[in-house]
């Protein structure tokens, strides 16, 4: 695929949760065939995502930056960001689940985090 | 725009003194030197290392001779390996003036600093008057890095930098992106953009070196910060650190050093050659600035999510920072907030012509955040490239092949 930065807009696909009566866009889509979405404003245990027209509980505290799977992910799945894919799945993950190291790895070099360095 | 116009036809955005220290046992009587003339021009280079290193040697006699650097004090214990008269012949070669400082034979700590301080004065008083010429767009070198990255980076200050690129590119200047580690996982999406098919292949190869010689040492270029900050793998990241180069053609492959002989779009291959040699190839951020700088560039835009803090000697830093909240804390560090984006006030693009435009200002003489706060950091150690300091030709990625 052609990588451009115009699939990268945020707020092109603008996910919106709901909070406090309020609708407020927290996530953004980089790309269509995207399976994640990216938190752009921290979200909390219990708020409602709003994922192509369905309603999700948010089950982990979601930080900037951080993934949440945006299609139902079976184990060993790629995960697709900018369009293509970043990793596999190691367990099967729903929709508005927390994507990170406890679910997802590389295909190339494993990560090493600093808990596997200072043993915390 | 003006620029100082030097002997092999560059301009320089800076006119630095630079003194150079040939070993660690020399860093004290230069960094005296430095410290005490007190002068934001006048700035502290060095190699740590006592054996000679052809890489080493290289990279300091293009620094030497950067646009950017109008002259040159050599420190030098004595007995240290490096070929400082090499060195000193290229800076002469270059028309700029340099003197060079044995602490061994001039009397000592006090007695080299003090002279030192009295070469460093009358060189930067011989350059003042150093012609000046019109500076374009298109004479500027600009390079980019990413440190500290985390899940904004990707979102909003490495496709800002992007749309940068993209600008300056259409107005005909040079870039540089690296991190060649950093970008495992995405080689066969860049290999598209090379301006031919055997680019493309050298490309892929250039990333499959930085991956095999990652695996054997262990670890990805990936920190653990990066995991805090949301990215999950490598690929993830390098997706993220590739939004930095644009969308226009890549048009060669540069090593560090290696100036780039036609304008356009180049990779700097960072990754060492041969069997893993020295450790890491680039031990911190620093290490890759003064790899692109060696190759010319005249300004470094600096894409951080968590928020680096550095500069560098010889070429000004820009930082952009990626992540909003990053930017509110560090606010005093950081040039450009692409967090803007993240909190949907701007879009990618206005982000990318605000780094242009602080691009011309700092090329104008404004002074970047971190060289306003006095950063001037320089690293600089032990490398192996094929390319560099032997008769081997080189494997066919040197800045006049490809073309």
């Amino acid at each position: 695929m052609n990588f451009k930065y115009e699939t990268l807009v945020s707020g092109s696909y603008p996910i919106e949760v709901f909070e406090d009566d309020m609708t407020v866009t927290k996530f953004v889509l980089l790309n269509k065939a995207d399976n994640v979405l990216i938190c752009c404003q921290a979200a909390k245990v219990g708020e409602i995502v709003c994922i192509d027209a369905q309603q999700f509980n948010i089950t982990a505290h979601i930080e900037i930056g951080h993934k949440i799977a945006r299609d139902k992910l079976i184990k060993g799945q790629k995960i697709i960001r900018y369009g293509v894919p970043i990793g596999s799945a190691t367990s099967n993950i729903v929709i508005g689940e927390h994507i990170h190291l406890h679910n997802m790895e590389s295909d190339y070099i494993p990560s090493h985090t600093r808990k596997n360095i200072t043993g915390e | 725009m003006q620029g100082f116009l030097r002997s092999d036809g560059r301009k320089g955005i800076r006119n630095a003194v630079v003194i150079v220290y040939l070993v660690e046992c020399a860093q004290h009587v230069a960094k005296s030197i430095v410290n005490k003339i007190d002068h934001d021009d006048v700035q502290l280079i060095g190699f740590p290392g006592c054996y000679p290193n052809d890489y080493s040697l290289h990279m300091m006699e293009k620094l030497c001779t950067h646009p950017n650097v109008g002259g040159v004090v050599l420190v030098s214990l004595g007995c240290e390996g490096f070929n400082r008269e090499k060195l000193s012949q290229t800076i002469i070669d270059s028309g700029r003036p340099v003197e060079t400082l044995v602490i061994q034979k001039c009397g000592g700590t006090k007695s080299t600093i003090d002279l030192g301080l009295e070469k460093a004065s009358t060189i930067l008083t011989s350059i003042a008057n150093v012609e000046r010429v019109e500076l374009l767009t298109s004479d500027l070198v600009i390079g980019t890095i990413c440190g500290g990255s985390d899940g904004t980076s990707g979102i909003s200050a490495n496709p800002a930098v992007g749309v940068c690129f993209d600008i300056l590119l259409e107005e005909g200047a040079t870039c540089i992106f690296e991190e060649t580690g950093e970008l495992i996982g995405c080689e066969y999406i860049m290999a598209n953009r090379a301006e031919s098919p055997e680019l493309g292949q050298a490309l892929i190869t250039c990333v499959e070196k930085a991956e095999k010689y990652y695996t054997k040492m262990g670890y990805g270029s990936f920190a653990p910060g990066n995991a805090e900050g949301g990215l999950t793998t490598q690929e993830e990241k390098s997706m993220g650190a590739y939004a930095k180069s644009g969308s226009s053609d890549i048009n060669g492959i540069i090593k560090p050093g290696d100036i780039p002989q036609q304008k356009g779009l180049f990779l700097m291959d960072v990754v060492p050659d041969g069997e893993p040699m020295f450790g890491f190839p680039n031990i911190s951020d620093n290490a890759e600035i003064v790899e692109m700088i060696a190759s010319g560039a005249l300004i470094i835009l600096f894409t951080t999510g968590r928020g680096s803090v550095v500069g560098s000697a010889i070429s000004p830093v820009i930082k952009i920072c990626a992540n909003p909240e990053t930017y509110h804390n560090l606010s005093e560090d950081m040039d450009v907030n692409a967090g803007s984006i993240i909190e949907g006030k701007a879009t990618v693009k206005d982000v990318g012509q605000e780094i242009f435009d602080c691009v011309i200002n700092v090329a104008n003489g404004g002074q970047s955040k971190s060289e306003e706060l006095g950063h001037k950091e320089f690293i600089l150690t032990y490398k192996k490239f094929d390319s560099i300091g032997t008769s081997k030709p080189i494997e066919g990625i040197g800045p006049s092949c490809l073309r």
